[in-house]
């Protein structure tokens, strides 16, 4: 057996000569490369972004700890689940997590005084981002649409949630409009986006044309106090002209090119 | 016509030809999600026995849209070569399966064939193969192309580079530009999923794309990924545009969510012709599919996933498109649930592809709310590197920035290149060695300033 000497050699990583050119970009550009491979750090980076995606995917909604923030600033909630029982049937049936489940139907048509706002809070396909965010864009926006004179409802927190279960809650609760803030689909860039989406006359039914949508909430992205503003300033427009989506006439950014698959939770 | 199999003393009945195919399809969750699965492993396996019993002849008689309510079926029954079918018109479904793999079914023969096949019946060959035989008989395929280059000769593996920006920045574009095309990609096309879908975008990073081109002489072409109205819109102000660009549909009802229709489409290829900028080749539309979209929109009308995924590529064919992908694990595990599933579903729809006669390609792709990984990428790449697969994606470290998906990466496609021998278009692969690329061996030097590229993207001039 030979005895290696302890004499350092350089990596047998190639790095690429262009490595400055990263700051025009965010796209994984000059890796470098080991044969045509990646080099190991590019490698295991990649697989950590995805780790943290898979986790914002799989991580189950707290929703105790927001019951629990919420009720500190005295809004009152209600916990609801949708017809989806687990994370493998959320994934397989869209159709489920727009449906309330039974209990939840129950839950939420005990009388109340029909609001002017519902806001739901879903898990959608990151529970990492309604955890980091969700709470921040409420503690702007539910003062925010008080002081303007609108009627706030519970605040309903739930589970297995896609964004159309915001139409039936609002329906059963009668509210007017409804802003369901939810976990995006996670990339390898950010897990934690948040996206916030408005409807007025929340009913089943509702198409994604009928809604407007603020997307990418998250530190680094658009700030959540920013995006309460936007979301208040929809809202305006909203009760002003009783409609919302693409026929509300506001500031609102243009949607991207559409694409199946792409899309919201 | 209503069909039935005895398997293991239990009767399995299916009212039509589109219930057979759906409950012959091997498992994927979209099937699942629209109620066309079968109940239980013997019904799917019943299913496969009757349909390998009907023949070949019967998919003349029985459309799985009706004519009358579809312009794809119109478009498959009318522009059916009876000729061209003559060959294996005698045949059962399962004694196509076994023409298919035998000798008999050389690239010579299958290419002949195309014309004479309609979506339907690859699509139920497909279901009674095995993954081994959907790469063997695609593998047999010869399917090639031109505009600026030849893709799918012998030996040859291109890629379309991808170099998406969540703004459209023109400098993040070019950066991974350049960095796709030191790592040699880019032969089948440089292509741009734009983050605003309108012509003034569409028009700057044409032009960009059309400078590089001018200043280094290369035999590329260039697609921005707008919807084919804009391009249209583009066309008429005089924008360079190579390939025309539009995502489709098995259904007529699913490209009308798309927005389009075969008199749109029709519109949109006279329009590309027109400027006669292709030039060793006319084949100029560029088609992206995949499995689910017509349940997505809802317009599926009652046909799997599998098989009327297969019908877009009879509108596709109608066009002899530069490039067809089939864009197999970006729509999420609702439709394609696992690695399993997206492995499976992007061998079939090569296959099916192959056998129509198209040029296909795969974006090997997955989102991170599918049961899927790297791993499963690696897998389904070499398999479709084995089977002769026209064309792949070459996007930065795998990561679709502005998609937020993950595909294959540009040293994913040296991987396959180097592992299995196969080399860029020829004429990218000359250019690649003048504009100082590659040696004159062919090697890669990794080495922008020994290039002609910098001068000729808009990227600042500074000292690495």
């Amino acid at each position: 057996m030979t005895e290696s000497k302890a004499v350092p050699l350089p990596s047998p990583a190639q790095p690429d000569r262009w490595a400055h050119l990263r700051r025009h970009t965010d796209a994984r550009i000059a890796l470098g490369h080991a044969g045509s491979g990646l080099p190991t750090a590019a490698h295991l980076a990649f697989q950590a972004a995805h780790a943290q995606a898979r986790d914002a995917v799989h991580t189950p909604l707290d929703a105790a700890a927001l019951l629990a923030a919420l009720a500190e600033r005295g809004w009152p909630a209600v916990a609801v689940t949708s017809a989806a029982t687990d994370r493998a049937a959320y994934l397989k049936r869209p159709d489920l997590g727009r449906q309330l489940s039974e209990e939840s139907q129950r839950r939420l048509s005990e009388p109340v005084r029909a609001p002017d706002v519902v806001l739901v809070i879903g898990d959608g396909l990151s529970g990492t981002a309604v955890q980091a965010n969700a709470v921040a864009v409420l503690d702007v926006l539910i003062p925010t649409l008080q002081a303007a004179g609108l009627r706030v409802g519970p605040v309903v927190v739930a589970e297995q949630a896609r964004v159309a279960l915001g139409d039936p809650v609002g329906a059963l609760l009668q509210a007017r409009a409804s802003v369901v803030l939810i976990g995006e689909r996670p990339g390898l860039s950010a897990a934690d986006s948040l996206g916030l989406y408005l409807t007025w006359e929340p009913r089943p039914g509702r198409v994604d044309s009928e809604r407007n949508c603020i997307s990418n909430v998250r530190v680094g992205g658009l700030a959540p106090a920013a995006a309460a503003a936007q979301a208040a300033a929809l809202l305006g427009a909203m009760f002003a002209q009783q409609r919302s989506g693409i026929r509300l006439d506001s500031p609102a950014p243009a949607a991207p090119p559409e694409l199946p698959g792409a899309g919201a939770p | 016509m209503a069909f039935a199999h005895t398997l293991a003393g239990t009767r399995y009945q299916f009212p039509d030809l589109k219930t057979l195919l759906a409950r012959a399809a091997p498992p994927r969750s979209g099937d699942a999600l629209a109620g066309l699965i079968a109940a239980s492993a013997a019904e799917r396996v019943a299913a496969q026995m009757a349909l390998a019993d009907l023949p070949l002849r019967h998919f003349l008689t029985e459309a799985v849209v009706p004519y009358e309510a579809d312009e794809v079926t119109r478009l498959i029954v009318d522009g059916h070569d009876g000729a061209a079918f003559a060959p294996v018109a005698h045949l059962t479904v399962g004694g196509f399966r076994d023409w298919l793999l035998s000798e008999a079914a050389d690239a010579a023969a299958l290419t002949a064939l195309a014309p004479g096949l309609t979506p339907e019946m690859v699509a139920a060959v497909s279901k009674i193969m095995r993954l081994q035989d959907l790469i063997a008989v695609a593998a047999k395929a010869r399917v090639v192309t031109r505009f600026r280059n030849t893709i799918g000769l012998p030996g040859r593996l291109s890629t379309r580079l991808q170099p998406n920006h969540p703004v459209d920045d023109p400098r993040g574009i070019a950066a991974s530009v350049l960095d796709g095309l030191m790592y040699g990609s880019g032969d089948a096309v440089i292509g741009i999923n734009p983050a605003t879908d309108s012509v003034e975008a569409m028009t700057a990073l044409l032009e960009m794309l059309e400078e590089l081109r001018l200043r280094t002489g290369a035999p590329i072409q260039s697609c921005v990924l707008a919807h084919v109205t804009t391009a249209l819109r583009a066309m008429e102000r005089g924008a360079p545009v190579d390939l025309v660009f539009q995502s489709i549909a098995g259904t007529e009802a699913a490209n009308r969510a798309f927005g389009v229709s075969l008199a749109l489409l029709d519109e949109a290829w006279e329009a590309g012709r027109a400027l006669n900028r292709g030039t060793v080749g006319d084949n100029l539309m560029y088609f992206e599919t995949g499995q689910g979209s017509e349940l997505s929109s809802g317009a599926h009308e009652g046909v799997d996933q599998q098989t009327v995924e297969a019908r877009c590529y009879a509108v596709a064919r109608r066009y002899r498109p530069l490039l067809v992908n089939t864009v197999v694990g970006f729509i999420g595990p609702e439709y394609l649930y696992d690695g399993k599933q997206i492995t499976r579903a992007g061998l079939e729809d090569h296959f099916c592809a192959k056998l129509l006669g198209l040029p296909m390609g795969c974006d090997v792709c997955y989102t991170n709310h599918a049961e899927a990984d790297q791993d499963d990428m690696d897998a389904l790449l070499t398999l479709l590197g084995v089977a002769g697969c026209t064309f792949i994606m070459g996007v930065p470290g795998a990561d679709d920035i502005m998609l937020n998906y993950q595909s294959t990466s540009f040293h994913d496609a040296l991987y396959v290149r180097q592992l299995l021998g196969r080399r860029p278009a020829p004429e990218f692969e000359a250019w690649q060695q003048a504009a100082g690329i590659a040696d004159s061996t062919g090697r890669l030097r990794f080495d922008p300033a020994a290039s002609s590229l910098l001068p000729a993207l808009p990227l600042p001039e500074e000292q690495p």
